[in-house]
């Protein structure tokens, strides 16, 4: 939580004219109480009418002052608790955005959306309270205590008996209380899944005849719930009327001695009011501070879950070395390894000799880019086994490379390696020449378009997605790219056309309509490097094919990586990588794999019929 | 599942943010809650100032929230009556701790103006606080009371709530839940419920407080002394002008701090769960911006909005305060005259501080019971729903079903304006494989909701071994049907149980003689646990071809006559595919299937062919005449499975 506290450095002046302020206000309040005594003991009792409207007059502005301090406090911690708060989610959401998906996996997603979101705002709440609440409820305290122990010192002993209960209190909540209502939010958990599994579930459970069973489950859950809150309410609902018994017989006490000190002379009447109201200060403070200490320690947790992202150092950073604007083919880099100058050069002539051709067709044509894997391994953090190991190949423009195995032979952790989502163990992995290490993120991933496993969309029209991948494209490129994709056609089935509505998720659009626009985000580039990670399988096989022959044509000089599960999908490709459990077993040709690799015999198998092979 | 959502795309309430669950749930923290509703302080304004949500009918809904509260009526009067009862016994205190004070200044008076023998009457003291022990003791015991019976009724009300909502979901038909979102429903059945079962007891508990206390303390005030009680009077225009002003103001600010929280929750879930494209893309400047942008939006709605929540309590308090030492003077005056005891003035003034309280309660309360009824308005939209119509009494009960399946001049819409499925004619004759192709979103799975009645056809039969499946009842139908479709669904508990799923009783044996022919039986002993492992949440700690072949061993052992499978197996792995494969041509033998084909060779070897376009069935035959008629099957065919034309020549 402290640490946090230095994002409250720009606020300091307002922080302290707030404290002023409350402080004003508290001394306001307390100083009330004395002028009603004065009134009672020196106005009523000796019948000065003057003196009367004299304190009256003074309660009056000092009233009005507090109320003033308490407005303009009011204003200053507004200001201040979400001034904070923007501040700490720009600095939040800005830091996340630099990490890799290593930190992603670290935290969680739905770890990170709650730790930039409901985090902040749980401390944000708290500095806002502290600015009133927490500086306040000591201050009251504390000048109830003087004010009392002025008044009478003795008397004000009696307030100790009120101590034990408070604390019993306070320690009944959090060592009773807070297990308890963690055990609730538990059981409603259990409720909403089987909730949840009902929904998702609603044609398995009917196919199956199986409403009631699911209705006594979901029963379960409920009574448990059910049973559970109203142990919870009943218990709590004993706290309040005890903490106010205990106030109002602490006032009740205090009369009775008071009363007899009175009878001494050692106390007046109107002292006795007045002491009974600072006891109430007293009592309420005391209520407050309890009430923070059920606070604090929840954003305290949400600090620390703050801080940890804050802390979080992002794995994967940019080359230190400035002008590492790293051209296709410079030879003379530092991260070259050694034996690359020569492994490069020949990368650059079919580029060189292509290009002018298609520089007359559109402004920016993909040259491609030669990529490089060489003895690749690497492992998930804690993984016991590595992910993928000792991967070499090389993908060339204008070719097609397919990437090929079963789930968990690592082929979408090969694809991650390339755009840098994650950086590898040992090996390098080269563009036309350089360790991509080398390169900026920027400079890397400007050159890649990738088309992920799953085809998430963002909130905004269709154009708006596929201008995603390239933000200044004329409705003409948007335009080829869906085609390319095949998308077009939906496209223009949709209400508004390119200008469709996307919901959050893309969840209005279908699965495979989905792919296919995130496949025309990924082409809108014209990328170097095209990457499709497994972004066919929602496709049936006449769309996939249609479109694999257009993007063969818009992608000329691309150098083309697919991962597929299809065998028809890589088939036609120019190399495929095949790979098993991380190993690469197999790297060819369809047809030279079908006799050399045994991993890819049985793949192909396993889809097409054995008539259909023999 | 992708063709029903290509049917509803363009649906009204698709914008509909299904998001509104985690927003509710952030901002009604339920552990703190029952801190917040007594204790009051500082959160108490700014709840106040909440705009609630307006219901659209509030007469009709609250009766009939009212009418749900019924059968309760007798632990609620009781609650009513407790509570007004402590109410008054906390009035009355104050009346009497006066009687102490007022005594003591005579005492004190008389002594000081040498009264002889005068001395305070300690006796009448001790008499009076005595009393004042009594009086708050018991005011205590009743507001537990009240509290405690109440607790039940709130629990209880929600208990059943969610139970009808439950029971309600389970007769509606699949048409509405193809048209929501799961987060919709759920919001529906979780939060609303909660909110009204909750909060409906408690505000009508605090309105009969805050009537009594208000009645209570006006009583008490006129009989201490009509003069001061006008005085008080002339500021309570000034409290509620104060309330009223503050609130006016506040709402729009909170409205637009609730809507910029939303927009900037939407912003930072989907740019963390897109990450990898934000990052592929190279847009994390932007995505910056936007999220900047939108932060500074609700910096700028935020701040206003506690500003004028935190200055709530200081108007509220100042108007008090000035009360307060209006009676202060006046009462002093009074009582300088003889006209008032100072004990009534101590009396008074604590009066005149309760008396302020139940109008900005008040207002409170009416603002939680707006949004109360709004929520209940949503519960009872769901119970209001039209229901499946429900089984025939007299339905005929199936017994040995050979598998003749008959579709006779089907008609069939989603939407009324779009036509689907017109005049469909087909018949599976028992054992045969009916294939089902066409490319994605052609619609295929509007056949399963057909045969497995989770639409009615708009129009002609569809029969099962010549009964009218309308004539059936569901539970009985759908029992004949087995079903292994794409998305598998296995739930929160052991493999075991979720493969007996399919036959509740199923013997240890069966279920692993099932589990063997459904080529799982390996993969599961392989497991730590074997059978009783226990499936999480997402089933994760399986892959996803291995939850086919549970679902496989689900429809084995229940035995169905007709079967329906989703041959896509897409993210298996090459292996388990092999084997799902297998699995699937077991079960299919000997049974009567509908089968929304992948493989060339289901599709050659089928009875008959569907070939669906856009929804309908477009061309209907077997292969090879199909193949000779060179429609749109001979163009899917040659494009579809192209490659392995090629293979074959290859090969």
């Amino acid at each position: 939580m402290i640490r946090l506290a230095k994002y409250l450095r720009p606020f300091v002046l307002f922080i302290a004219a707030a404290l002023v302020l409350v402080y004003l206000q508290a001394w306001a309040e307390l100083s009330l109480p004395n002028l009603m005594a004065e009134i009672v003991d020196k106005g009523i009792v000796r019948g000065d009418t003057a003196l009367i409207w004299r304190v009256g007059g003074r309660m009056l502005l000092v009233t009005l002052g507090g109320t003033v301090a308490a407005v303009i406090g009011g204003f200053l911690s507004a200001r201040i608790s979400s001034g904070f708060g923007r501040d700490l989610r720009n600095r939040v959401f800005a830091h996340v955005q630099e990490f890799s998906l290593r930190e992603f996996d670290k935290f969680g997603t739905a770890s990170l959306i709650t730790r930039t979101t409901n985090d902040i705002s749980q401390v944000q709440q708290v500095v806002q309270m502290s600015l009133t609440m927490v500086v306040r409820a000591p201050m009251m305290f504390l000048g109830g205590v003087m004010m009392t122990t002025a008044r009478d010192p003795r008397l004000s002993l009696t307030l100790l008996a009120v101590l034990p209960v408070i604390i019993g209190a306070i320690t009944f909540v959090t060592k009773k209380g807070m297990p308890m209502f963690k055990a609730m939010q538990k059981k409603l958990d259990k409720l909403n899944l089987v909730l949840r599994e009902n929904l998702t579930g609603i044609r398995v459970i009917r196919a199956f005849n199986r409403t009631d069973y699911e209705a006594a489950r979901f029963n379960d859950a409920n009574r448990d719930l059910t049973q559970t809150a109203l142990r919870v309410q009943r218990i709590m609902a004993v706290l309040m009327p005890i903490m106010m018994l205990t106030m109002n017989l602490i006032a009740i006490a205090i009369i009775w001695i008071g009363s007899h000190r009175i009878d001494t002379g050692l106390l007046e009447v109107g002292g006795l009011m007045a002491f009974i109201q600072y006891s109430m200060h007293i009592l309420m403070s005391l209520v407050m501070v309890s009430m923070i200490f059920v606070m604090l320690p929840r954003a305290s947790a949400s600090a620390d879950r703050i801080n940890e992202v804050l802390e979080c150092v992002p794995s994967i950073a940019d080359p230190v070395a400035t002008g590492t604007t790293v051209a296709t083919g410079t030879t003379a880099d530092a991260g070259m390894v050694s034996g690359d100058a020569e492994a490069s050069q020949p990368a650059k002539e079919p580029e060189t000799a292509k290009k002018p051709d298609e520089q007359a067709e559109e402004s920016r044509q993909a040259r491609g880019a030669r990529l490089e894997f060489r003895d690749v391994t690497f492992s998930y953090p804690g993984a016991e086994a590595p992910a993928i190991r000792n991967i070499s190949f090389e993908a060339n423009p204008g070719e097609v490379t397919a990437i090929i195995g079963g789930t968990g032979s690592g082929k979408s952790t090969l694809v991650n390696l390339i755009p840098r989502f994650y950086d590898v163990d040992s090996g390098v992995i080269l563009m036309d020449g350089v360790d991509i290490r080398q390169m900026t993120q920027e400079e890397l991933r400007a050159r890649i378009g990738l088309v992920p496993q799953k085809a998430v969309l963002f909130t905004g029209s269709v154009a708006d997605n596929i201008r995603f991948g390239k933000e200044d494209a004329s409705i003409e490129e948007v335009t080829r790219a869906a085609e390319v994709a095949q998308a077009r056609e939906f496209i223009s089935e949709m209400q508004q056309g390119f200008d469709s509505p996307i919901s959050q998720g893309g969840t209005n659009v279908s699965g495979g309509q989905r792919q296919r626009l995130a496949i025309a985000r990924a082409l809108v580039r014209k990328p170097d490097i095209l990457i499709f990670d497994d972004s066919f399988s929602a496709l049936d096989y006449r769309t996939d094919a249609r479109l694999r022959a257009a993007l063969r044509e818009y992608t000329r000089d691309a150098t083309v990586l697919i991962v597929a599960q299809r065998v028809a999908t890589v088939m036609d490709a120019d190399r495929i990588i095949v790979l098993d459990e991380g190993r690469l077993v197999g790297n060819g040709t369809h047809k030279q794999l079908m006799e050399t690799c045994e991993v890819y015999r049985e793949i192909v198998l396993s889809q097409l019929s054995e008539e259909e092979v023999a | 599942m992708s063709d029903r959502r290509h049917e509803s795309y363009g649906r009204p309430d698709g914008a509909r943010p299904g998001s509104r669950l985690p927003e509710a749930q952030a901002g009604r923290p339920g552990p703190q809650r029952p801190f917040g509703g007594p204790m009051g302080g500082p959160g108490r304004g700014r709840r106040m100032l909440m705009p609630g949500e307006k219901p659209k009918d509030f007469r009709g809904t609250l009766k009939r929230l009212i009418k749900y509260l019924w059968p309760r009526r007798w632990q609620l009067a009781t609650v009513f009556f407790f509570a007004a009862l402590s109410t008054v016994f906390s009035i009355l205190s104050p009346k009497v701790m006066g009687k102490a004070t007022t005594k003591l200044l005579e005492g004190v008076m008389m002594k000081m103006a040498g009264v002889p023998g005068a001395s305070i009457d300690f006796e009448y003291i001790r008499n009076v606080l005595l009393t004042l022990v009594a009086l708050y003791a018991l005011s205590t015991l009743f507001n537990y009371i009240q509290h405690f019976v109440m607790a039940g009724v709130a629990q209880s009300t929600v208990y059943q709530m969610r139970k009808d909502v439950m029971a309600k979901l389970s007769r509606l038909p699949l048409k509405y839940f193809d048209s929501r979102t799961h987060g919709e429903i759920l919001s529906r059945v979780v939060n609303d419920v909660d909110m009204v079962s909750s909060t409906l007891p408690q505000s009508l508990t605090q309105l009969i407080t805050a009537s009594v206390t208000l009645v209570g303390t006006a009583v008490m005030m006129l009989s201490i002394s009509p003069l001061l009680t006008l005085i008080t009077v002339v500021t309570l225009p000034l409290s509620v002008l104060v309330t009223m002003g503050v609130a006016k103001r506040s709402q729009g600010y909170f409205m637009g701090q609730a809507r910029t929280l939303g927009e900037l929750n939407g912003h930072v879930e989907e740019m963390y769960t897109g990450h990898k494209l934000v990052k592929a893309f190279g847009r994390e400047s932007q995505s910056i911006q936007a999220f900047k942008e939108i932060n500074e939006r609700l910096y700028e709605n935020g701040w206003r909005a506690q500003f004028m929540a935190s200055i709530m309590f200081p108007l509220m308090g100042f108007v008090n305060n000035l009360g307060y030492v209006i009676v202060s003077v006046a009462g002093g005056l009074l009582v300088m005259r003889q006209a008032i005891a100072i004990g009534d003035i101590q009396a008074f003034i604590n009066y005149s501080r309760q008396f302020t309280q139940p109008i900005s309660q008040t207002a409170n309360i009416a603002n939680i019971i707006q949004s109360t009824v709004a929520s209940a308005e949503r519960v009872f939209e769901v119970l209001d729903e039209a229901e499946e119509a429900p089984d025939k009494e007299d339905a005929p009960v199936l017994q040995d079903v050979k598998g003749l399946v008959e579709f006779k001049d089907v008609r069939f819409r989603y939407k009324e304006d779009v036509p689907l499925i017109e005049n469909l004619s087909i018949t599976a004759k028992p054992g045969q494989t009916i294939a089902i192709v066409g490319p994605t979103g052609a619609g295929k799975t509007t056949l399963v909701n057909l045969l497995m009645r989770f639409y009615e056809v708009n129009d002609g039969v569809i029969a099962l071994d010549g009964y009218n499946i309308t004539e059936l009842r569901r539970g009985d139908l759908r029992t004949k049907f087995g079903m292994v479709l794409q998305d598998t669904w296995l739930f929160n508990g052991t493999i075991r149980d979720n493969i007996a799923y399919g036959r509740p009783g199923a013997t240890m044996e069966e279920i692993v003689a099932a589990a063997k022919t459904a080529r799982a039986d390996h993969f599961i002993r392989t497991l730590p646990e074997g059978y009783e492992t226990v499936l999480n949440e997402e089933a994760s700690n399986i892959s996803q071809g291995q939850m086919q072949l549970l679902t496989i061993a689900r429809a084995v052992l229940a035995d169905p006559a007709i079967l329906i499978l989703d041959e896509a197996t897409s993210s298996v792995d090459t292996r388990t595919e092999l084997l799902v494969q297998e699995a699937m041509q077991e079960l299919m033998k000997g049974r009567t299937s509908f089968v929304i084909a992948h493989r060339l060779s289901t599709v050659r070897n089928a009875d008959l062919i569907l070939v669906m376009d856009n929804g309908t069935i477009v061309e209907q035959g077997k292969h090879h005449e199909l193949l000779a008629k060179g429609g749109f099957y001979a163009e899917l065919y040659n494009s579809q499975f192209y490659g392995r034309e090629r293979e074959k020549r290859a090969g």
